[in-house]
């Protein structure tokens, strides 16, 4: 017994000097070099179960054939589309003992870590493994703060796409081959299954909320007049918002009384699935869940561009990092490297139903959904996503989701435009 | 000296581990909780610039959180006079003379011993807003369809969904879960007092009404003061059954300052999450200080 403690108080202490050398940040990773890692690579993400955990064990395949030295770690955390993960999260980084690579959203939510100097610098490594041409330069453009990138993208997904079941919409009168162009003619499209009795879109909780009102605005007021949100070149206060926040509140006139009491994202889109609800607004992450309960395209459900946002492309997409203070810097490089090759790309968002980030990856095989996207990403405008942490920082998209989840109650326009006003002015530069 | 030592060295010594744990994970956390309440420490980029009490006097005029504060006030009314009434009721039902009271007190207690993350993932179901004359409504599930298949449809509403009233219906499951605790207070409250008291009334031609009113309820208010100190604090702390039964932290309807703490906390607003921490420690101090005040000089007397 006092042998097993002497040994337990000497591991503590071993771990103690270990997280020192760590929680330093000078350690020199730039030099650090991927194929003479050894050891463990511990990776943080929030896809612990579903088609998001199928793809990661998809990569994992591919990482320990690239890398047979190293062991990977999974150190996924369930729960809350990552709100869960991420407080986890940010309490390990605030204790100086950060994972060796760790899940973020590309874009806005990122500026977070980078402000709290939690990041390490990836220029070096773009441009040793020659990076910089295989990833798409409206990407590349999103993740570059002041120079610099801090982060490997591994999939991208589409956020303004709307699901409908064919039945449904067959049996209100309204042909799912010719979807409506604007937000007028969809809302008539509504109506028509509104009088047939069913849901005319489904939704779900306080996210999905925000998402189908970063749909409506970008619909309303067009990519450059969404764009100029975040940057302040819209005014908020203006009337076009308000037409907008009046279309949103149209929209919200059709979903299902219950949306609140919708757990996630899956709920809602099950509704279109069960054909109980015509539309549902959501990431083509439900291509995915559509995909997993052996659904047809074209029979059983189809999909199609927002109406009014044809030829944009709302895109948000994951990213990894290398954090300072990584116990094992080379495990990590080693990490991203697998993650940035065409063969990781390939092999991860085949299962998780995204489309790869990486241009050379080979996508022969992917679904007639993915092909699509994959399509559309190479011609379209690009706009960050708003409800998924590409358009604004994090504190940002949370006083905005207060007030939309407010507005859900109250549907009072006039309030929700001047919070969103008052907000926007808070973190605006 | 070290005769004395030797006196109070063991009991210092056996209190000293309690005393330094207590002291850094409690008192210590709280004034360091407190310190970054006064800071700009708004995002994740580290910042501690000393603001005063900014932050309060920001919160206190926010009308977000003015709501907040509002929403609890309902919460903590409808909870309390929940647990009061039923609780009594069941414990006065009790005391009469019948059969089958152990059986019915376990009945009645037991909802307690379920966590409120239990309880709240089945009572996210029961407390569902959908009604069945809305589009849709054949999916209906939990209390409404319940009450529209007894033939009380029109009593069906939207429970937490209401933007006014949405909090109190949170407050049902709590008061499902804790009317059992108020019951054995008030048990015991019941038992303590002697028959000879209630004999002695009766001799004296009381009527029952004047016998409760001027004889049991009197002795009954020590036990009604527990019961609003112990309801009240865990009213005023109540996360983890909004948590279960909302799925979305950030709902508007039913946020109070423990739900809005966390919300701001993810969003990485730690110097606002650490103030209405303060805020809320300092509204439970309120109901608990003035209660171990009463009681310390209760026991001195």
């Amino acid at each position: 017994m006092r042998r097993r403690l002497s040994l337990l108080a000497g591991v503590a202490a071993l771990g103690l000097t270990l997280a020192a050398c760590g929680g330093g940040g000078d350690t020199p990773s730039d030099n650090a070099n991927p194929s003479d890692a050894t050891g463990k690579v511990g990776v943080f993400t929030w896809w612990a179960d579903g088609s998001e955990k199928a793809g990661l064990d998809a990569l994992v395949g591919v990482f320990n054939k690239d890398f047979p030295n190293l062991t990977f770690d999974n150190l996924a955390v369930a729960g809350g589309a990552g709100s869960q993960a991420k407080s986890v999260l940010a309490a390990q980084l605030k204790a100086g003992n950060p994972p060796d690579s760790f899940q973020a959203h590309a874009g806005a939510e990122l500026q977070d870590y980078i402000d709290a100097d939690q990041l390490e610098d990836l220029s070096g490594f773009y441009k040793d493994n020659d990076l910089t041409s295989q990833f798409p330069k409206d990407l590349i453009d999103r993740l570059t703060v002041d120079g610099k990138i801090y982060s490997v993208p591994s999939n991208i997904h589409r956020a303004n796409v709307v699901w409908a079941n064919v039945d449904v919409l067959k049996k209100a009168g309204v042909d799912p081959e010719k979807p409506a162009t604007d937000l007028a003619g969809w809302f008539a499209d509504m109506d028509k299954v509104k009088a047939s009795g069913k849901i005319p879109l489904a939704v779900a909780g306080s996210w999905t909320q925000v998402q189908l009102f970063e749909n409506i605005l970008l619909s309303s007021l067009g990519s450059d007049g969404y764009n100029g949100l975040w940057d302040g070149k819209t005014d908020w206060k203006s009337a076009e918002v308000t037409t907008a926040i009046q279309a949103y509140e149209k929209a919200l006139s059709y979903t299902n009384t219950d949306r609140d009491s919708l757990s996630d994202w899956a709920p809602a889109t099950q509704l279109v699935e069960d054909g109980a609800a015509a539309y549902n607004v959501m990431g083509d992450w439900a291509e995915a869940k559509f995909e997993q309960d052996k659904k047809k395209s074209g029979v059983d459900y189809t999909y199609f561009a927002t109406p009014g946002t044809a030829g944009v492309f709302d895109f948000l997409a994951d990213s990894f990092t290398l954090p300072k203070g990584a116990p094992n810097p080379a495990g990590s490089k080693a990490w991203l490297k697998t993650i940035s090759s065409a063969e990781g790309q390939t092999a991860f968002n085949k299962v998780k139903g995204s489309i790869p980030a990486n241009t050379t990856a080979k996508t022969d095989d992917f679904s007639e959904y993915q092909k699509s996207a994959i399509k559309d990403f190479s011609q379209d405008k690009i706009v960050s996503s708003l409800a998924h942490g590409a358009a604004v920082p994090v504190a940002w998209l949370n006083d905005l989701s207060t007030a939309v989840s407010k507005f859900g109650g109250d549907k009072n326009v006039d309030s929700l435009q001047t919070s969103a006003a008052a907000i926007a002015a808070k973190f605006a530069k | 000296m070290l005769k004395r030592a030797k006196i109070w060295g063991p009991g210092v010594l056996l209190l000293a581990p309690t005393m330094i744990l207590v002291g850094v994970f409690v008192y210590w956390l709280i004034i360091e909780n407190f310190r970054v309440s006064l800071t700009n420490q708004h995002t994740a980029k580290p910042s501690n610039k000393y603001v005063g009490f900014e932050n309060y006097t920001n919160l206190l005029a926010d009308p977000n959180f003015q709501h907040s504060l509002w929403n609890l006030l309902i919460l903590t009314i409808v909870f309390l006079g929940g647990t009061l009434i039923f609780g009594f009721l069941w414990a006065w039902i009790l005391e009469q003379p019948a059969k089958g009271e152990g059986f019915f007190r376990s009945v009645y207690l037991f909802p307690m011993s379920v966590s409120f993350i239990a309880s709240g993932v089945v009572w996210r179901w029961l407390l569902s807003s959908l009604q069945t004359s809305q589009p849709g409504g054949e999916r209906t599930t939990g209390l409404n369809r319940l009450l529209d298949s007894v033939g009380l449809g029109a009593f069906q509403n939207d429970w937490w969904s209401n933007p006014t009233w949405g909090i109190a219906a949170i407050a049902v499951p709590a008061v499902w879960q804790l009317s059992g605790y108020v019951m054995a207070l008030f048990l015991a409250g019941f038992r303590g007092i002697p028959d000879e008291l209630r004999e002695a009334a009766r001799i004296d031609g009381c009527t029952e009404w004047k016998l409760y009113r001027h004889v049991i309820f009197p002795q009954l208010s020590p036990v009604m003061l527990s019961a609003v100190i112990i309801i009240g604090h865990m009213s005023l702390k109540l996360f983890d059954l909004i948590r279960a039964i909302v799925p979305d932290a950030n709902t508007y309807d039913v946020q109070v300052p423990a739900t809005m703490m966390w919300v701001k906390y993810i969003g990485s607003d730690y110097a606002d999450a650490a103030a209405i921490g303060t805020i809320l420690l300092v509204l439970v101090a309120f109901v608990v200080i003035p209660y171990l005040w009463y009681t310390s000089r209760a026991e001195k007397r």
